[in-house]
């Protein structure tokens, strides 16, 4: 394990360090030195603290969103599968053969103001001429709900397919309605799961900023968008170095907590059926 | 695919009662077997929502625009196929991901096994907060990997480039090799290995021998896996590519003025490739199993007259 756990080390945990030391730089583009430079922190949140608050809010509805979509097809699936389980859940992963990018620009494609979807709408007069859904709030939560949906399904399923099925017939047999089964029973038995799709949305959900450059407009930057060009197109590494150290410190946190509380089998085993 | 189910003997009927047990109870008869569907007809329409985009890229892959970019429908031919690498930072930007994501594989199939056969059978000091790191890995948001590496490269003066890329690249995938993997041991039978040591193999060739084969399929299975990763990589590459240009960062470069039909082609292809690939895996593991069974009939029927007699 050893030569492993040492390359998590130096390319993941000694990374995290090293952008806590950039944190606190200051200087000139080109000429930074480390000087407890706390400040960086304090403009972070002053100058983007609404697009924190943006990208959560984009990722606590996107989550939930894709929670209630995927529900119903993960328990159809755990259920009733019967032994083509493996050909749906096969279906549910195809988006993963085709380059994130790719899907997204599709999505653009298919949305544009004449595009193949708006396009009909208008000619037949159901919506407006000057009706657009790219460059909206609408189309980055969709385009974000739309790539983490397999995500959200995986860990859902691996939950439900693992509760014993006699356990709905016992509470069947002791004349419990199909509805009070599910509340009684399944939901309580799956929740794990739900926690772990939770996490496996929400968190790259946050951090996500491809969605918003393709289909969102400039009213619709979430925080990884200006972290990027923080550090990619003005190379003020300082201020982007805070501005991520304090997404991932928020992140982690939850997740931390999340991990003491739940353990890490769930998130683990829905990221490994994947 | 069919909407009525075949819900097979493997199920109980009973279970098949509660069919829709998020929609509210059924009032008559006839309506209990209208709602049967809803469920079936709902999984349906979430794939082929799933699908769309997919669709979409391979119809347009036979599109034949007027100009540069593939953003009217035109008529359909294949001359973006046999034009294929007629635009050639395309074409290496896609040679540059391959090359990657290959030593990529091989690099984190190699460190995430052994991390994942260590968690997955020996209880260890250590065990918990190296299960606690791999969980951190998969649950960090891409942009902090990324932005993370970038600090220390800036700060160590490294030239970010194609070693850089690798490094990240094999980073990234080296905790979901080590949890597939890890899956694989968890549910191997240990008394194989005990077997073979009693037979006095040393550990060597017990590993090679009965440990190795057994946990081949997660390996692979791990290793599909990290090479899908590698290649769909967009953000954690582009905070350490340097000047490199790998396929995802091409095409999300273009997205401004468009896509050229060769990305449909090129993305296509990806795609068949991975499918006939993962549909290879599922068939050999079928034969796999099939074999196990026949060998399995073969030696009781071998087995049992001799008990009884």
């Amino acid at each position: 394990m050893a030569p492993g756990a040492l390359y998590l080390a130096i390319f993941f945990l000694i990374p995290i360090g090293y952008m806590f030391y950039t944190s606190l730089q200051s200087g000139f583009i080109g000429d930074f030195h480390f000087n407890w430079h706390f400040a960086n922190y304090a403009d972070a949140i002053k100058l983007h603290g609404n697009i924190y608050v943006r990208s959560l809010v984009y990722a606590g509805i996107v989550t939930l969103l894709a929670l209630m979509l995927a529900y119903p097809v993960a328990y159809w699936i755990a259920f009733y599968g019967g032994r083509r389980k493996s050909v749906f859940l096969f279906l549910l992963l195809l988006p993963f053969f085709v380059s994130f990018i790719i899907r997204t620009v599709q999505w653009q494609f298919l949305l544009k103001d004449d595009g193949l979807i708006l396009g009909p709408l208008k000619s037949i007069g159901l919506l407006p001429e000057n009706y657009h859904v790219l460059g909206t709030s609408v189309a980055v939560i969709a385009g974000i709900t739309y790539n983490f949906l397999p995500f959200t399904a995986l860990p859902l399923y691996v939950a439900l397919e693992r509760i014993d099925k006699r356990l709905v017939e016992a509470g069947k047999d002791l004349y419990a309605s199909r509805f009070t089964t599910f509340r009684k029973v399944v939901w309580p038995l799956a929740l794990p799961g739900v926690f772990a799709a939770f996490l496996l949305t929400f968190v790259p959900a946050v951090g996500d900023y491809v969605n918003a450059s393709i289909l969102g407009g400039p009213g619709n930057t979430m925080i990884g968008n200006v972290i990027q060009s923080e550090f990619l197109t003005n190379f003020n590494y300082p201020l982007a170095a805070a501005m991520s150290f304090i997404l991932m410190a928020a992140l982690l946190v939850g997740a931390t907590i999340y991990a003491r509380v739940l353990g890490t089998e769930d998130v683990t085993a829905g990221a490994a059926s994947g | 695919m069919s909407t009525t189910p075949n819900f097979s003997a493997a199920i109980g009927s009973t279970v098949n009662e509660i069919t829709d047990a998020t929609s509210p109870p059924p009032k008559t008869p006839s309506n209990k077997r209208w709602t049967r569907f809803i469920l079936p007809t709902y999984t349906t329409l979430f794939i082929l929502y799933l699908i769309v985009p997919i669709a979409v890229m391979i119809v347009f892959a036979f599109n034949t625009p007027a100009g540069r970019y593939n953003i009217k429908w035109e008529h359909a031919s294949l001359d973006a196929w046999r034009d294929l690498f007629s635009f050639p930072d395309l074409s290496s930007s896609l040679k540059l991901t391959l090359e990657v994501a290959f030593l990529a594989t091989i690099l984190s199939t190699i460190l995430g096994t052994f991390i994942g056969l260590s968690l997955g059978r020996y209880r260890f000091r250590g065990a918990g907060a190296m299960n606690f790191v791999i969980f951190l890995a998969i649950a960090s948001p891409e942009i902090v990997l990324g932005s993370s590496l970038l600090t220390m490269f800036v700060n160590a003066r490294v030239p970010q480039g194609f070693i850089t890329i690798l490094l990240a690249h094999t980073m990234f995938c080296i905790s979901f090799v080590a949890i597939t993997v890890r899956a694989r041991v968890a549910g191997m039978d240990r008394s194989l290995e005990e077997a073979a040591g009693d037979l006095g193999a040393d550990p060597r060739t017990t590993f090679f021998k009965v440990t190795l084969p057994l946990i081949l399929p997660g390996v692979i299975a791990g290793g599909l896996l990290a090479f899908a990763l590698s290649i769909d990589d967009y953000v954690i590459t582009n905070f350490v590519a340097g000047s490199k240009t790998t396929f995802p960062l091409w095409v999300f470069g273009a997205t401004r003025q468009g896509i050229p039909v060769q990305v449909n082609v090129m993305g296509t292809l990806l795609f068949a490739f991975g499918i006939l690939i993962v549909v290879g895996q599922l068939a050999a593991s079928r034969a796999r199993a099939r074999g196990d069974a026949k060998r399995l009939a073969q030696d009781k029927a071998r087995l049992v007259p001799a008990q009884t007699s």
